[in-house]
């Protein structure tokens, strides 16, 4: 990785283009000046080379998966496989008009049906809308389908969300905007419910409950059946945040469980690419008993083929179209080329790495779980903490040694937690030489502890002042 | 063996050897037996890639790719082919948020060029990291307006795109919001409809609006400001080159759809909304924000910034969940809008403005259809029929165009890009007569 700071504005030179287009002869046409733009428009001035260059460079300072080992917890940065970009770049899938007829697009509504029925088949659910941009759309629009069961039942008191607190942020926060009252209730020692907690919050106020299963600590709930009849008595729905699902295929349906509502991230199970932060998928799935509450437009199959309809008791629309067809359209094509013979294969080989790190470093770094863990785990920071060596520091140091740091700070129950998800994609050779890197690392920490403070060393910038940042923002670059 | 398995059974023996497990059920104990699956999956055996390559092919085959002259929300764009190539660079496709800075600086550096440039675009203070689209968009402006004033209504134009007005119900029904439409007279915005209030905290209009009529929402922003509410215009990406910018309307808050500048129509996504808004709102803003800021050395470097507004910090009092947002997208836009630059998106603009008035003349002159509106428009227009609508459009499809969407009975919204030449207005003109 190297060092370029310019940005495109500070390349641009008058009369410079990187475009080459041609108008017909057509007659020009003025709009009335109060209806035209006033301001200069300042856009870079660039030919196609300088606009070439720079972003080559610009990516540069990037890490992706193509990378290296990119050890992520909840995060499941898995391979995102090339024939699926190729294919889904298809003149065919690329050139449709969202709103041309549907007897004109059967080819991409049998791949939303498709994809749907495979989504439910894997995870036991009765449907799914793949009209969610994002997981954190997938849960909103999940949330809204709950007050809309609960409204449909005119029990409107149920205004509150329970949320354990080793939950993924983004929990309560999709709570809070579709409307709910928050409960974190606290977690057991690994992370998993409470059973007192819950049953201490659990009334006739109470809406449903949100949990994520294996939860963030990689521990899997094993009370769920429990839990989930707890919450059904009490008159509420449990919704499962499938970030975690990874550790799941091959194994257990969340539908089995008793979950009611579900969304995936197809960014991340589903292997299509993160993009630096999207695109995403974020899939919302239901029971039978919810399916009239999905997101508009639904798809059906009829003996003319597929096509949408809308549902009268449907939450309504959450985006102007169908969600990211682009991307879950790789999704389709992922799930295809693994197939029923090898699907189930995914979470038993990332379970199988996740405990290989898990038991190869155990004896340097803090196990606060001793025990086999799902498809990640956490270390709580260095066993030996005598020269003050903190999580940040072994997450900046492994940089140096040319790997992603995993998830750090994060599940909040543990002060210097390290989340470390390895995938199923990754060979033993990879993991042994990441599992070197931190023994290293752990070393390190003890002879030059300086030098772990202080990592890292050799990126493109160097640790940052993120104060300074937030305390005089500077978002763009007239702020200059 | 799979592909995407590296696994061999050996490696599978010394990893459990190093675990002290049996074999690889048994680190699964902790799932209770009765909910461990016991059947096959029901999905297709798994296919080879050349199987892959093939069906794909043939579901592709079966998408009519058409000439096409419909928009309402979604613009048959052109991508230039450095814009893919360069936004397929496995750095910045397979690389997640950019958490780590120090080696996240690619993804951090494009954030802050799309946020400059859609401060450039809408004249407004500052833009986040993008949106999902540009309906849920809208639909956070609102939110922004809600937790500003502490009101509870938002007046919505009924010049609006459907769609949009259907994603905005959406969220305030959660948010016990009231949407409350101001009518449409002659294609625009009544303005004399509005009766004085202070329960709105703002109003919410589109430019060009639905019909592709281009509104002076001067005396709206006026009117609303002086209730004390917010003006939020929802403008699409392409027309902020050529037509009044929000700022210039006094807007405090600007939301769209980006996907008009050289996004893919992809059935409707994967698209990209901006959101872009004044400095007193800023810590408002829903979404990601890089900034700059310099590391040990002093060096200049880009970081994610105001996080505490955000969801892993502040959990339930987040002012959004946001946390994905369509970040490839709005790298697109951004490498698109640095090769189009300043001059070519006047000349593409003026093309799509004079191309829209020359099909709209045309039209009218085979004397089968008659105007709608008689306003200032911009890209699309709406005309009724004097044939039936529908058979034309089927009749239209036989040769591979795309026509008007049926916005009401027999009422076509067209619509061009800057793709459409001469010579295709001229051929649709010939199918339309021909229909006749």
């Amino acid at each position: 990785m190297i060092y370029y700071d310019k940005l495109i504005f500070e390349l641009s030179k008058n009369e410079r283009i990187g475009y080459h287009f041609k108008s017909d002869d057509f007659k020009t046409v003025t709009l009335p000046s109060n209806l035209l733009r006033m301001e200069p428009l300042d856009l870079p001035e660039v030919s196609e080379l300088d606009v070439v260059r720079h972003y080559t460079n610009v990516s540069k300072k990037n890490f992706g998966i193509d990378s290296n080992f990119y050890p992520l917890g909840s995060c499941t940065m898995k391979y995102n496989p090339k024939i699926n970009d190729q294919l889904a770049s298809l003149r065919g899938f690329q050139a449709i008009h969202p709103l041309q007829p549907t007897s004109t697009a059967q080819g991409a509504l049998h791949v939303i049906y498709e994809t749907n029925r495979m989504l439910s088949e894997l995870t036991g659910m009765y449907a799914y809308s793949l009209n969610t941009f994002a997981g954190a759309h997938g849960e909103l629009a999940g949330l809204m389908i709950m007050r809309a069961y609960h409204d449909k039942n005119k029990d409107f008191n149920r205004q509150t969300i329970i949320v354990p607190d080793s939950a993924h942020g983004t929990n309560p926060a999709s709570a809070s905007v579709a409307g709910f009252n928050v409960v974190e209730i606290k977690s057991n020692d690994d992370g998993t419910v409470n059973i007192e907690a819950l049953k201490a919050a659990l009334n006739d106020t109470v809406a449903g409950l949100m949990l994520t299963n294996p939860n963030t600590a990689g521990v899997f709930e094993k009370d769920i059946k429990l839990v989930a009849d707890l919450v059904h008595e009490a008159g509420g729905l449990v919704y499962y945040d499938g970030a975690n699902l990874n550790a799941l295929l091959g194994k257990a349906k969340p539908g089995d469980m008793g979950f009611d509502i579900t969304h995936l991230n197809l960014h991340k199970t589903f292997s299509t690419p993160h993009g630096g932060g999207g695109p995403g998928s974020g899939p919302v799935g239901v029971s039978e008993k919810l399916v009239e509450f999905l997101p508009n437009p639904h798809i059906i199959k009829t003996d003319n083929g597929y096509t949408f309809k809308n549902f009268e008791d449907s939450i309504g629309m959450v985006g102007s179209f169908y969600g990211n067809f682009s991307v879950y359209l790789r999704a389709y094509i992922y799930i295809l080329s693994l197939g029923k013979e090898n699907i189930g294969k995914i979470g038993p080989y990332a379970v199988l790495n996740a405990n290989y790190i898990q038991a190869s470093l155990k004896h340097l770094y803090q196990l606060p779980i001793k025990d086999y863990c799902m498809h990640e785990f956490v270390f709580d920071g260095l066993i030996d903490q005598s020269t003050h060596v903190k999580t940040l520091d072994i997450a900046k140091r492994l940089l140096d040694y040319g790997f992603h740091a995993p998830t750090i700070y994060f599940p909040l129950i543990f002060s210097q937690s390290m989340m470390i998800e390895p995938t199923e994609v990754e060979s033993k050779e990879t993991l042994d030489a990441f599992i070197h890197a931190l023994k290293v690392i752990a070393e390190e920490a003890i002879l030059d502890p300086e030098k772990v403070k202080h990592a890292p060393h050799t990126t493109p910038v160097r640790r940052l002042d993120e104060v300074t940042a937030a305390r005089s923002p500077k978002v763009s670059f007239k702020d200059l | 063996m799979h592909k995407y398995f590296p696994h061999t059974q050996h490696d599978v023996e010394e990893m459990l050897k190093v675990i002290g497990a049996k074999n690889i059920d048994d680190l699964f104990k902790a799932i209770p037996k009765d909910l461990q699956i016991k059947k096959d999956y029901n999905i297709p055996l798994a296919l080879s890639d050349i199987e892959l390559d093939h069906h794909l092919n043939e579901l592709a085959g079966k998408n009519q790719i058409l000439k096409i002259f419909r928009g309402a929300g979604a613009y048959d764009t052109y991508t230039p082919s450095v814009v893919s190539a360069l936004s397929s660079r496995q750095e910045f496709l397979t690389s997640y948020t950019p958490y780590q800075p120090e080696v996240s600086q690619g993804t951090l550096q494009y954030i802050f060029e799309f946020q400059s440039m859609i401060t450039m675009l809408t004249g407004l203070n500052v833009a986040n990291a993008s949106m999902y689209d540009g309906a849920t968009s809208t639909a956070e402006a609102m939110f922004m307006a809600n937790a500003h004033t502490k009101k509870n209504t938002i007046l919505v134009s009924e010049t609006i795109n459907p769609s949009i007005l259907e994603v905005i119900k959406t969220y305030a029904r959660y948010k016990k919001i009231n949407v409350k439409m101001i009518p449409m007279k002659d294609g625009i915005t009544d303005i004399h409809s509005l009766d004085q209030s202070n329960d709105y905290m703002g109003v919410i209009v589109q430019n060009p609006n639905y019909y592709g009529i281009v509104e002076d929402y001067t005396n709206i922003s006026n009117w609303i400001h002086e209730q004390g509410g917010l003006l939020i215009i929802n403008q699409d990406g392409q027309s902020l080159g050529i037509l009044r910018s929000p700022a210039s309307f006094k807007a405090d808050i600007a939301a769209g759809e980006l996907q008009s500048l050289g996004v893919p129509l992809s059935f409707g996504g994967a698209y990209v909304g901006y959101l872009a808004t004044t400095n007193a709102l800023m810590r408002k803003m829903p979404g990601r924000i890089c900034g700059v800021t310099t590391d040990v050395d002093g060096k200049r470097a880009f970081v994610l910034t105001l996080q505490a507004r955000e969801q892993h910090i502040r959990r339930a009092k987040a002012n959004s969940n946001i946390c994905s947002n369509q970040s490839l997208m709005a790298l697109s836009v951004t490498i698109y809008l640095s090769l189009i630059g300043k001059n070519g998106l006047k000349e593409m603009t003026q093309h799509v403005l004079n191309a829209s008035h020359d099909l709209y003349t045309k039209l009218i002159h085979t004397g089968l259809f008659e105007p709608v509106f008689n306003q200032p428009f911009y890209r699309e227009f709406a005309l009724k029929a004097r044939v039936d609508l529908k058979a034309l459009n089927n009749y239209l499809l036989t040769h591979n165009i795309l026509g008007p969407l049926e916005i009401e009975n027999n009422v076509g919204l067209f619509a061009v890009t800057e793709k459409t030449t001469l010579k295709d207005i001229n051929n649709f003109i010939e199918k339309v007569v021909a229909f006749k």
